[in-house]
């Protein structure tokens, strides 16, 4: 580790910090629906789609309609997929998608996973990119954003179970906030070097005299809302180690501020809405303490790379002096091993999954960090909206457990925890280790699932693992090394998007309903804080307790003996 | 606002020491040693007892552990035949699992225990009783002559009976005619008689009481088997207990867990066997049983029904442990000013002179005045001119400064005057400022013209202005000052609201008085807000205000007309004492009828759901040790470097697994204590209270675990039951 890649990693951290309150505010005043610049075109899409603006919907509403869009939209994207030959921009004149596939991939985009089993440059054409997977990049994150507004008015509002308006939010999150933002920083990324262009793939004689086929297409759109809407589905395979999707040091600054902007903002949302701001820090405060953890860990195993690669003096040495290079493999010298590890600290924490290295490649450690991030819930900031609900959930529970030590009926801010309460959260908790342990514990049984493998040992049960939990968790990272192009995968990954995704989000919508039909307690001296250093330390704690230790045993037969294999001199 | 005090019911004078040190001894005298041999030989029978599956089932976490049990005895018994060599290890692993579900149910029972023996004694005052039934029902003209003897469990509601000393009243009722001393002790353990007398707030009786004098005649209102010892027999054994709404979300969140952990331990068979290294089916129920709540799972019964128990060593009897839980949400506290804030008598403070008077001499006509005066109010003004002057109490009827032949002349309702005639033709009286201003006048003396000032004054304070006056020596007719009476705060008083704000819980002062007395008293007490002039709707439209806003509030009551109140209240205390219909408003019945008690009940209430949230947070935070035990222990044979994991250095795998198995049994053991008495309390804000319980029970639940399964594992090594 060097002081140069501590400083880029602080920072980062400023920035993130530095976002909220403003960025905050904007979106307060977006959802409140005081900042409407753009009021003629809502009404325009108001009434194109018959939608009766005025309409607080109750959770059971709010919810039917987040399905009903996402089911329709999902549909849609198979259907374009299947038919992509015969639809227009298409100069590569590119097949339709496999059944299984476009399957695979509709779910995915849906559900803000973007798990991207094909490879983009040789299976979607460019109206394929632009007019679906794009489109999804935009809706999937204004539904996670929606549907985090609608939680946040539950615990502060006292409405019979209404939300809000599940049709307003997603024209406002979209018109107002991801429209406007990805332009901005889709500008950034052509004046760092993205290409935007829809020419046909260039061929190349390089100067060995080969011939290369070099991809185009409008990757700089694309990239942005990819990054904003923490969607992560790459325009290349490669994704963001693409020197055409992430040229420089500085689009991969942009790149990683994207993706935390949004989800960092949330919070200060959260505290503005419900009317205590402190508890919008203590929140953000959390989430950051489990970031800092992780990118620390990655950093460092990173930075010390193989032992066994030093015990041999195979060691390149570093650019600083004293220092080794540490474990370069699957990562762009461009970056190196500090944004190397930041991001792909950022990429899992926050549910957007594009990656500017191989996770594949990482040490046991420093892999196990994007691993856990994930399996933590995708809470450590998170996906636009998904990580602010998610980690509400965590704290309704934490305020649940520890609020009795008080002495009084738990309550968060003001909203009793009670029976139906703790029902639905518990749901939310419980649908996420079940589907990630039950599909990984039911592929290393199969013939089927152990095919894909490419790897032996516990190097492989964590690919399977991880695949399991980056769909779960909406991530859409790859920790590579499975072939998941399989009747199988496909099939298996693609059911486990729409149960990370929707079977947590309706429960999560019970619970905020639930919350809106209470009275809300006035605070006193008596009431549990949620404001105080004490409180993050034990939300970090549950959220620790709850979610990794459930995936102890899983992942101390994979990551954590590989680590201790390695250390002994194994590898696989 | 000038009238003569009158002498507050005998109920609610609440001695200021006295009576609290006697019910603390008399609850001391009550209280069972918490291992109690009679309680414990029962309740390990009931723990067997409780292992019925069609109660188990009631306790998810705990039913898990017994089919985990099951199984490992099935296995077991299968490997005894099939001459498998482990076979030891496999029985001492299911029979720890057994413990583990016998000792919870162990606890249960326990706390069972108290509430059935208390049980049995009150019983015993249900014993066959014989009642006087009167014939003629018709309340207009009883004759007592003509009754006959039936068995009370032939008493129907609207049957009167008559009671005579020594008589057992045979059932709940209601004193229609005469009055009678009662010896109640067999309810409040309280060995002092009380009056009951038809008409008014004393009018209830309770079946098993004993008439002690004179006699009643009692309207029965319950029939057998529904009369209020039924209830609190029913009650202290638990026999109607039904879950809590929070007893039910925790075993909802420990259930899910539960879910939880089973996903994770069925699915690391899975993934053993891709590691090449299956494992048994006994050894994953161990890291299961090790992994789920059973620590909490186990007491979370107990932990209620004894905060039941506790009410009762409190002498209040809780009519469902919902209340018991509402106590520890309250957040305003409704407190009648007489009897809980002030001692309900008012006390001589200060004497205040009219222009051209000393004080002494207005204290020494006082004193004079007060000399025969039995009641409080005169006691005191016969101390405090002693304490203040010097002025030696003096003896009614012999000579008294120079006057001879002193006559009493006691306070009347008409005159609202009392005071002294001597021989002479001296008089004085002390009484209602007009009454005395009156008497003065018509003896042809004149107002001062500072009294007025004087009167408003005391009131301003929150006291009771007392005129004294004199005629008949040589200064003519003339009013002599004011007695400043106060109503006096019980000693403590305002410590306890102290704590009770500390708790963030608001107190209201509910009196009659005027808004400024009550301001004054308000102030002296140190309560947060008073409600003035109050009648009882005023009261019942506070309360509801007060939820309007999402509160929860308590008070206490012992009138009929308390009685609404008391059932839209949250928490509602009703005294003893009290009428029929506030027993059956109210969710807690106060058998001391103390009003102070209502801190007491939130209190207990509190202590009761930082119990349950202690002890969870105990039971998760012991899973981080368990997993460093268990699954190394379970691996190392495949990935010999897991023994890296293995930070305790446990001897071998089995030691290990039966240290973690048995350490998660005997929690269970060493924490009944703690579940039956409850985590220490002490009341402070939110935010202290809970740095406190979760250093000792968050932090303690990391760090013990750790010490206690290497502890274990050494013992086994060193008695050579695991290898």
């Amino acid at each position: 580790m060097t002081v140069n890649g501590w400083l880029q990693i602080l920072f980062f951290c400023v920035s993130v910090l530095v976002v909220a309150k403003p960025l905050g505010l904007y979106l307060v005043r977006v959802y409140n629906g005081t900042y409407r610049w753009l009021a003629p075109l809502e009404r325009v899409i108001y009434r194109m789609c018959g939608v009766d603006a005025q309409e607080d919907q109750h959770w059971t509403r709010y919810a039917g309609a987040m399905l009903l869009f996402s089911a329709a939209s999902m549909l849609l994207t198979y259907v374009v997929l299947r038919l992509q030959r015969m639809l227009p921009l298409n100069p590569q004149h590119l097949p339709a998608v496999v059944a299984r596939q476009a399957f695979e991939t509709s779910a995915s985009f849906t559900t803000n996973t973007n798990w991207q089993s094909y490879v983009g440059e040789t299976t979607m054409s460019y109206f394929s990119q632009m007019s679906q997977l794009a489109f999804h990049n935009f809706i999937s994150a204004a539904v996670g954003m929606a549907v985090a507004v609608a939680f946040v008015r539950g615990i502060a509002r006292r409405s019979a179970g209404r939300l809000g308006n599940f049709w307003v939010d997603l024209t406002r999150g979209t018109l107002y906030i991801l429209l406007p933002f990805s332009l901005v920083v889709a500008l950034i990324f052509v004046q760092q070097g993205v290409i935007q262009n829809i020419r046909p793939y260039l061929e190349i004689t390089t100067l060995e005299g080969a011939k290369q086929t070099i991809a185009m297409g409008p990757v700089a759109s694309q990239e942005a809302i990819k990054q904003l809407g923490t969607n992560g589905g790459g325009f290349f395979n490669a994704n963001a180690a693409h020197p055409f999707e992430n040229p420089t040091p500085w689009s991969n600054f942009w790149s990683m501020l994207t993706i935390f902007m949004i989800p960092s903002a949330l919070t200060y949302l959260l505290g503005r809405m419900v009317k205590n701001q402190k508890h919008g820090w203590a929140v953000w405060a959390a989430m950051f303490v489990l970031f800092f953890g992780g990118v620390w860990m990655a950093y460092w195993a990173e930075a010390r790379g193989n032992p066994i690669h030093a015990a041999r003096g195979i060691d390149v040495a570093g650019a600083v002096a004293g220092h080794s290079a540490g474990n370069m493999e699957g990562k762009e010298v461009r970056f190196g091993i500090a944004n190397s590890a930041l991001y792909a600290t950022v990429t899992t924490d926050a549910s957007c999954g594009a990656v500017n290295a191989m996770h594949d490649s990482f040490t046991p450690l420093g892999g196990l960090v994007p691993l856990v991030n994930i399996q933590l819930g995708e809470v450590v900031f998170g996906g636009v909206g998904a990580g602010l609900y998610g980690m509400l959930v965590m704290v309704v529970l934490t305020v649940f457990i520890a609020g009795l030590m008080v002495g009084r009926t738990p309550e968060y801010l003001g909203k009793k925890i009670q029976a139906r309460e703790v029902q639905v959260a518990m749901l939310y908790i419980l649908v996420f280790p079940a589907a990630i342990l039950t599909m990984t514990a039911i592929s290393v049984l199969l013939p089927a699932g152990l095919k894909g493998l490419n790897n032996a040992g516990p190097h492989g049960l964590s690919e399977i693992l991880y695949a399991f939990t980056s769909t779960a968790g909406n991530n859409g990272s790859a920790f590579a090394g499975l072939t998941g192009t399989t009747y199988y995968y496909n099939t298996m990954l693609g059911v486990n998007t729409l149960i990370g995704r929707f079977a947590m989000m309706v429960p999560m919508l019970a619970l905020a309903g639930f919350l809106a039909e209470k009275k809300s307690v006035p605070e006193s001296a008596g009431t549990f804080p949620v404001t105080t250093p004490l409180f993050v330390a034990l939300l970090v704690s549950v959220i620790i307790v709850v979610s990794a230790l459930t995936f102890f045993p899983a992942l101390s037969l994979s990551p954590v003996v590989e680590h201790l294999l390695m250390n002994s001199g194994k590898l696989f | 606002m000038t009238t003569i005090p009158t002498l507050p019911p005998a109920s609610t004078s609440d001695a200021r020491a006295g009576s609290h040190v006697a019910a603390q001894r008399q609850r001391a005298g009550r209280k069972r040693p918490l291992f109690d041999p009679p309680i414990v030989r029962r309740a390990i029978r009931d723990a067997f007892v409780k292992l019925d599956p069609r109660r188990m089932v009631r306790n998810p976490v705990m039913f898990v552990v017994l089919i985990g049990s099951a199984y490992t005895t099935l296995v077991f018994i299968r490997d005894l035949l099939g001459g498998r060599s482990d076979w030891g290890f496999t029985l001492q692993l299911a029979l720890w699992l057994w413990f583990t579900v016998v000792f919870a149910n162990f606890a249960e029972a326990m706390a069972e225990g108290r509430g059935k023996a208390q049980a049995d004694t009150l019983r015993k005052s249900r014993t066959q009783t014989t009642a006087k039934r009167l014939f003629d029902k018709s309340a207009g003209r009883i004759d007592r002559a003509r009754f006959e003897e039936v068995n009370a469990e032939q008493l129907r509601r609207g049957d009167l009976v008559l009671c005579l000393p020594g008589d057992v009243i045979p059932g709940d009722g209601e004193v229609i005619e005469g009055v009678a001393s009662v010896d109640e002790s067999a309810i409040t353990g309280e060995s002092a008689p009380v009056i009951r007398e038809s008409g008014g707030d004393r009018s209830a009786v309770t079946g098993g009481t004993k008439v002690l004098s004179d006699y009643i005649v009692v309207k029965i209102t319950a029939n057998p088997g529904e009369t209020f010892l039924d209830r609190m027999i029913a009650l202290v054994e638990g026999a109607s207990r039904q879950k809590t709404p929070n007893e039910i979300a925790l075993t909802i969140l420990l259930s899910g867990l539960t879910i939880v952990f089973l996903f994770a331990v069925a699915t690391l068979q899975p993934f053993a066997v891709y590691s090449g290294s299956p494992t048994t089916i006994p050894i994953l129920i161990a890291l299961l049983v090790c992994l789920i709540p059973t620590t909490i799972g186990g007491l979370l019964s107990a932990i209620g029904i004894a905060g039941m128990d506790r009410m009762i060593q409190q002498n209040v009897i809780a009519m469902s442990g919902r209340a018991v839980e509402a106590a520890g949400d309250v957040n305003t506290l409704l407190l009648d000013k007489t009897g809980t804030i002030t001692l309900g008598n008012r006390q001589a403070s200060d004497f205040l002179p009219v222009s051209g008077v000393e004080a002494e001499l207005l204290a020494d006509r006082a004193q004079l005045a007060s000399l025969a005066d039995e009641t409080p109010e005169g006691r005191s003004i016969v101390v405090l001119a002693k304490t203040k002057f010097g002025i030696r109490a003096r003896e009614v009827g012999g000579e008294h400064a120079g006057h001879r032949d002193v006559t009493f002349i006691p306070f009347s309702a008409s005159t609202r005057m009392s005071g002294v005639d001597t021989g002479d033709g001296y008089q004085v009286r002390k009484g209602a400022g007009d009454a005395v201003l009156a008497w003065v006048r018509q003896a042809g003396g004149h107002t001062p013209a500072d009294i007025d000032s004087a009167v408003r004054r005391v009131a301003l304070e929150g006291g009771t202005p007392l005129l004294v006056a004199e005629k008949g020596n040589s200064h003519g007719p003339r009013v002599l000052g004011v007695v400043y009476l106060k109503d006096a705060v019980k000693g403590g008083i305002r410590e306890r609201f102290d704590r009770l704000r500390a708790m963030g819980i608001r107190t209201v002062m509910i009196t009659g008085d005027n808004p400024l007395t009550a301001a004054a008293i308000a102030k002296e007490a140190g309560v947060d807000d008073f409600l003035a002039e109050a009648k009882p709707e005023d009261k019942m439209a506070l309360i509801q205000r007060e939820q309007a806003g999402g509160r929860l509030v308590a008070m206490t009551g012992d009138g009929t007309n308390d009685a609404p109140a008391l059932a839209q209240a949250d928490v509602g205390v009703a005294m003893n004492t009290g009428t029929q219909a506030a027993k059956e408003a109210g969710n807690l019945i106060d058998l001391d009828s103390n009003p102070t008690k209502l801190i007491e009940v939130v209190e207990i209430g509190k202590q009761l759901l930082m119990t349950r949230g202690s002890l969870t947070t105990f039971s998760i935070a012991n899973d981080v040790a368990k997993y460093f035990a268990i699954i190394p222990a379970i691996f190392v044979a495949t990935y010999p470097v897991l023994q890296t994991l293995n930070i305790m250095r446990l001897h071998s795998p089995q030691s290990a697994i039966l240290a973690s198995v048995i350490f998660n049994a005997l929690i269970i053991i060493a924490l009944i204590p703690l579940a039956l008495r409850g985590v220490t309390y002490r009341p402070a804000p939110a935010a202290v209270i809970l740095r406190r319980n979760l250093f000792v029970y968050g932090l303690g639940g990391l760090i013990v675990p750790f010490a206690g399964i290497k502890l274990i594992d050494m013992l086994l090594v060193f008695s050579h039951l695991a290898s």
